[in-house]
């Protein structure tokens, strides 16, 4: 969970993301955005994101990123 | 005579008023409703007595917006459109530079509007949006403004980021986007069967080539929600739900799609047209799309704002695997001069720095003469009459086949060890490198080092490893590091000035 939450911290430092629940909603992040967190879990976690796992909903928090490694990780 | 934008609105209404012109996948306009609501508007600006002046425009993108345009142009007036989302000072900045009487804003922007009124950077009328469309036509005041119209009128002015930082105003008539749209035409297989998804917002010139077509000949365009280019497969189902057959994107909407998967998963199905521009699409991404779209147009399309949306196409041909995807030949009715700094023709093969000659050439930079002066210039091959060109900042080259490559920004141009070096001929080579997205080249003047900035997978290592074998050693950046994005301006592009600040702090 923290290394999801420093992965979101790197391209926006200005943004609380152990609370924050609302990244795609309020327009926080954006396409490249997006684009950076895929290839850093890929790195990090060896974890790759298949197209139909990108949804406003496994993107929303850190909280549910984490989530959609986890089940990714498992699978 | 074809003088005035709106008659292709007119004739197209005319011929099919009940089909669809745009819509944002809710909210729709057919081309007779889009006539008609701009004519409402025309009339209602023109009885406020606004007339040969511009009218901002705080309006969320919709097809209502696209009306509203059409709608300052029926006015007489001019248009500028606000983007919802700027910060309050860069909206400041614009107010400041177009000194505006008046604002019209729809009922969801009203507190935006109030707020630049009460921080006083804006001092006209605020005009609702929602009583502008419900005014009746008044067709005799209509048709004494377009008699008075002429196509060296302003249609619109659209801002784009200086160097200083103070954003300019470029200023284009009827006259020039005439000439755009009919070149365009005949060059991208466009008819009234085309279904444009659109991707550029209302603010920039861009959209001009899905709104023009779509006005000349009645076709239709989907305004794409900005959010779904965050999320590939709902962006791929949206094109299929409204059955897309043409996108002219930037290429970063492109390899978001091809990138993560998407065209495997859940291709386009509809797409014939496929235009891309704006950026250097990076070859591992370009050859996805064209491996899945073997059927399909494609071209890369150039240009600046200041020469009229689009100058340059390139219809695809197959490409060496390190040659650089050229940005092809001029428009019709538009020159490219290819100029050295002594202001003579660049030779065969020789780099110079790209210059747009024509009826595309924009009226220049609103409210700035000294900017408008440096970069609106006489054409220095002609000392005889007075004859405008625009210098683009551009450098380019022709290749052996006669079509125009792009080399960098003439700012991007260093004296490194000697040696002259275009930084964009490093980005190229790294972008040609497996597993390598973007890529920015700075050079770090005080250090006298080239630093390389890239997104991707390829290790550093790998990175020097492949540069040695494409760049002459001079040529090889001193930094070379992996960053998780490109840092960008609030503009959206590549923030260059950033990175050459990094690389000048860098060890």
């Amino acid at each position: 969970m923290n290394e999801i939450i420093d992965i979101l911290t790197e391209l926006h430092d200005d943004v609380d993301f152990t609370t924050e629940t609302g990244l795609v909603e309020n327009g926080i992040l954006n396409s490249l955005d997006i684009v950076a967190i895929i290839s850093e879990i890929d790195d990090r976690f060896d974890v790759q994101i298949p197209a139909e796992e990108i949804l406003p909903e496994n993107f929303d928090s850190a909280e549910a990123l984490w989530a959609l490694v986890q089940r990714l990780d498992e699978a | 005579m074809l003088k005035n934008i709106l008659q292709y609105l007119e004739n197209t209404a005319a011929r099919m008023p009940d089909k669809l012109a745009f819509s944002d996948g809710e909210r729709t306009l057919t081309h007779g409703e889009l006539l008609q609501i701009s004519r409402r508007v025309g009339s209602y600006l023109s009885a406020k007595a606004y007339r040969r002046e511009p009218v901002m425009l705080l309006l969320d993108r919709s097809p209502e917006a696209v009306a509203a345009t059409l709608g300052v142009i029926y006015s007489g007036c001019y248009y500028v459109v606000l983007d919802t989302d700027m910060p309050l000072a860069r909206m400041g900045q614009i107010m400041d530079t177009m000194k505006a009487r008046v604002l019209v804003c729809d009922e969801k922007n009203t507190k935006k509007a109030n707020e630049l009124a009460e921080k006083g950077l804006f001092s006209g009328e605020i005009l609702s949006w929602e009583e502008a469309k419900a005014c009746s036509e008044d067709s005799a005041a209509l048709e004494d403004i377009r008699s008075r119209q002429i196509d060296t009128d302003p249609i619109y002015v659209v801002f784009t980021s200086g160097s200083t930082g103070i954003p300019k105003g470029v200023a284009a008539c009827h006259r020039s986007v005439i000439d755009y749209t009919e070149a365009l035409c005949e060059v991208l297989p466009f008819s009234e069967d085309t279904v444009f998804a659109n991707q550029t917002p209302l603010y920039f010139d861009a959209p001009l080539k899905e709104i023009m077509p779509t006005l000349k000949y009645g076709a239709t365009v989907y305004l794409v929600p900005k959010k779904l280019f965050m999320f590939p497969v709902k962006l791929c189902e949206f094109l299929n739900a409204h059955r897309i057959n043409t996108v002219c994107w930037v290429v970063s909407a492109l390899t978001m799609i091809s990138a993560l998967g998407a065209l495997e998963k859940t291709p386009p199905r509809y797409l014939t047209t496929i235009c891309f521009g704006s950026e250097v699409f990076p070859r591992p991404q370009y050859d996805l799309w064209r491996a899945a779209y073997p059927d399909a147009a494609f071209f890369n399309l150039y240009g600046p704002t200041e020469a009229t949306g689009m100058s340059c196409y390139w219809p695809v041909r197959d490409l060496l695997p390190d040659e650089p995807i050229p940005v092809g030949y001029p428009f019709n009715n538009t020159r490219i001069l290819l100029l050295t700094d002594d202001g003579k023709e660049a030779a065969d093969g020789e780099v110079g720095e790209i210059h747009m000659q024509g009826t595309c050439v924009t009226l220049g930079y609103y409210a700035n003469p000294e900017k408008t002066a440096e970069a609106f210039v006489q054409n220095p091959l002609n000392p005889y009459y007075p004859e405008l060109i625009y210098r683009t900042g551009d450098l380019g080259r022709y290749n052996e086949r006669g079509e125009l490559v792009f080399i960098s920004r003439r700012d991007a141009q260093i004296k490194h060890m000697g040696h002259r070096i275009e930084l964009g001929e490093i980005e190229a080579a790294a972008a040609s490198v497996e597993g390598v997205g973007q890529c920015c080249c700075v050079y770090d003047n005080p250090g006298k080092r080239i630093a390389l900035y890239y997104v991707g997978d390829a290790h550093p290592k790998d990175m020097q490893k492949a540069l040695r074998e494409k760049l002459p050693r001079y040529m090889l950046p001193a930094i070379c590091e992996v960053l998780t994005a490109m840092p960008r301006t609030p503009n959206g592009k590549l923030d260059r000035k950033g990175l050459r600040e990094r690389a000048e702090q860098e060890e």
